[in-house]
């Protein structure tokens, strides 16, 4: 058996047992800040194959798998938790409560869906006013935010209260070779990190941070790479593939990723300039191996490694992305292949990590 | 024995555009099958079940119809295995980006309906609702598989799941008029044990969303002495406030105006006052938007009456609607058809027009 197959023999493989637990990650609602639902199967899925796993002060929950040999590489690997969606904030009367978003949520995506509220999953709907009742002209103009209400019913519902928080209602699917669902940005990413704790090599001692609120601005992770304090960092994300027709089918040159083209390298985004060292190593693993990857449009947006770099001294970081379609709405797609061909790369990289790869 | 809230859900999880309502027909053919004498399905598809009065022939005939047709979308091209679309019905774009579908291809495909980003939309619709036509749908599917299974006319509906709200109350799609073929079908339960001198005919119509075309047609079938068309109206919500709008959970509507017939309207408020029964009277300036702009007109014309149930957020996959006010309405009927005496046509006179009391 020569290097590349024994590399790629030992990928984990993406079965019907991982997809069972992508649909429970999709299916569980963890809104920045209220990521607990989350982090309880997380913390099943994990503490069993670590040395040590503890949640922070923020509600990150952080685990080491030590090396089986001194002086290793430390490697974090961090994977946010958290879902963009909405919070209650009052009660107006007949079932209806007026919220806010968290996160970047596009307000034309919220009308005329089915959400869930608080802990116990409450059903509710964000209605529109019926096309019939619109004046002239109204329909090209967006409803604001403060138009909209979340409607759980005019009955007494003594589970929903104002502080609660909202997330969409979409169950997961498996569609062709797609994968459906919400907060599949970044339930792809944490199902990853889990395979590849499950799957650690014994040369690096890998430090998986399950991290909260990346998306109200990286909080999570800048304190996880403090209390971790690798020697280098990956952040396992999902980023959007843009890879849509353009309105008047001139050549769409602004894809961000290609969905089916694997994962996504960060060379540089609105936070970070990865390390290129750091990327130089995936695009080899990636070459030698066989595994399709992709370089991430250079432009805005950010991941936590945009934190993780800039903690202490410094920590060497890149990101790895699993390209998703119509990130930050109810409704995502990603493909099954791109997931499969992320975790390989990670894998790969992770077995192969010495502290060469940061010799200039 | 038919049980509102299931038989409700089970409509409402089907689709049946305009024009193509096959799949809720198979359904309410279902269901009416052991309460009616007859059935039959109308040259343009509406489905009529007779139930026969009793006592000397020939009986006076009332209509109730309620259109079983629903809102939806349909494709007009493919483009890079993306789809492109129009609307069935009145749909409000702004509704749209994000929504749960089946696109009825050569098989039914699950799919979302997707706005693009600001990026690859003309610069000057940035921010702005996202156009029907650049509105995109997505299969999931590799562009060479859709090319196979999608052509342009194909359908496309709303797949969100029916859900409870608290209140017995549902949300979901195709409420509208699927609340209304539940009263009906309430109704003619109820018949089952009440003694009426009328003969009955129940239409779940077509096409009411684009061409009225049901309710222009089965009537001149039919030939009714009169006409009840049962239709959700609106209630009151977010942004809708003004005095088209009746809160949710109060009692069936009774429309007033041009569509509607002066002595039907007075029986029915009568009737519902002696019931004891939550109502309103719900204007109608011009016409009502409902079948009875076209059963009115069918032959030599047609009385009728417009009952609405209200529902919040028309038009949308997340219609709701009050279960209590879908059996008031049902109920309304039964009472009225029990207490229709063989004479009752005779009341229907424009001699001494009855005026319309403010409530």
């Amino acid at each position: 058996m020569n290097v590349k197959n024994e590399i790629l023999s030992g990928t984990p493989v993406i079965g019907a047992e991982q997809l069972a637990l992508l649909e429970r990650l999709s299916n569980a609602c963890g809104v920045s800040g209220d990521e607990g639902e989350v982090r309880a199967i997380v913390m099943e899925q994990v503490k069993p194959c670590v040395d040590e796993v503890k949640v922070d002060a923020l509600g990150n929950l952080l685990a080491i798998r030590k090396a089986r040999v001194e002086h290793p590489v430390h490697v974090m690997l961090a994977a946010h938790m958290d879902e963009v969606g909405l919070l209650l904030i009052n009660y107006e009367e007949n079932g209806l409560y007026s919220f806010a978003t968290v996160g970047g949520i596009d307000v034309r995506s919220l009308v005329g869906k089915p959400v869930l509220v608080g802990k116990d999953h409450v059903p509710g709907v964000i209605g529109a006013k019926p096309i019939h009742l619109t004046e002239e002209g109204e329909t090209d103009r967006k409803i604001p935010l403060d138009a909209l209400r979340i409607d759980v019913g005019p009955g007494k519902n003594g589970k929903v209260k104002v502080g609660d928080w909202v997330c969409f209602a979409t169950r997961f699917a498996q569609v062709g070779p797609s994968l459906r669902g919400k907060a599949l940005d970044n339930r792809l990413g944490v199902a990853t990190l889990i395979e590849l704790v499950k799957h650690a090599p014994d040369q690096i001692e890998l430090q998986a941070a399950f991290t909260v609120q990346e998306e109200v601005g990286l909080r999570g992770a800048r304190v996880a790479a403090y209390s971790l304090n690798p020697d280098l960092a990956f952040a396992v994300d999902s980023t959007p593939a843009f890879d849509l027709p353009t309105w008047d089918g001139t050549e769409n040159e602004q894809y961000n990723t290609h969905l089916g083209a694997g994962p996504a390298i960060y060379i540089a985004d609105g936070h970070t300039l990865s390390d290129p060292r750091l990327v130089r190593y995936l695009a080899e693993v990636g070459d030698s191996l066989g595994i399709p990857y992709q370089f991430r449009q250079p432009g805005g947006g950010g991941t936590d490694a945009g934190a993780i770099h800039l903690r202490r001294a410094g920590i060497p970081s890149v990101s790895v992305s699993i390209p998703s379609r119509y990130p930050h709405t109810g409704v995502q797609l990603a493909r099954l292949v791109d997931w499969q061909n992320t975790l390989a790369l990670l894998h790969a990289a992770l077995a192969g990590m010495t502290s060469k790869i940061l010799i200039r | 024995m038919i049980e509102l809230a299931p038989f409700l859900k089970q409509l409402i999880t089907l689709p049946g555009l305009s024009g193509y309502e096959t799949p809720a027909c198979e359904v309410i053919v279902d269901a009416w099958r052991p309460l009616v004498d007859e059935l039959s399905v109308s040259r343009l598809g509406s489905l009529h079940g007779l139930k026969r009065g009793q006592g000397k022939e020939p009986h006076h005939r009332i209509l109730l119809s309620a259109h079983m047709d629903a809102i939806g979308l349909m494709v007009t091209t493919i483009v890079d295995g993306l789809l492109r679309i129009t609307d069935v019905g009145g749909v409000d774009q702004r509704i749209l980006p994000g929504q749960l579908v089946t696109v009825h291809g050569r098989r039914d495909l699950p799919a979302v309906v997707v706005q693009p980003p600001d990026r690859l939309l003309p610069p000057d619709q940035n921010g702005k609702p996202v156009k029907l036509e650049h509105l995109l749908v997505d299969t999931g599917l590799l562009p060479d598989e859709v090319v196979q299974l999608v052509r342009p006319g194909d359908l496309v509906s709303f797949a969100s799941a029916p859900l409870d709200l608290a209140g017995g109350v549902l949300a979901g799609h195709s409420l509208d008029d699927r609340a209304a073929v539940a009263a009906v079908t309430l109704c003619l339960q109820e018949l089952q044990h009440v003694r009426h001198s009328w003969d009955v005919w129940a239409v779940a119509s077509t096409q009411e969303e684009e061409t009225i075309g049901g309710a222009l047609t089965s009537p001149f079938t039919i030939r009714p002495d009169m006409a009840v068309a049962i239709d959700v109206t609106f209630a009151k919500g977010p942004g809708s406030t003004d005095y088209r709008t009746f809160a949710l959970d109060s009692g069936p509507t009774i429309g007033w105006g041009p569509n509607v017939h002066p002595a039907l309207h007075k029986a029915f408020k009568e009737l519902a006052q002696k019931l004891d029964m939550p109502h309103h009277m719900e204007v109608m300036p011009e016409v009502s938007g409902t079948d009875a702009m076209g059963i009115q007109m069918v032959a030599e014309g047609i009385p009728c009456v417009v009952i609405g149930i209200p529902l919040r957020y028309m038009h949308t996959p997340v219609e709701v609607v009050s279960l209590r006010d879908i059996a008031r309405a049902g109920h309304l009927l039964t009472d009225f058809i029990a207490n229709l005496e063989p004479d009752f046509v005779e009341k229907i006179r424009w001699d001494e027009p009855p005026n319309c009391e403010s409530e």
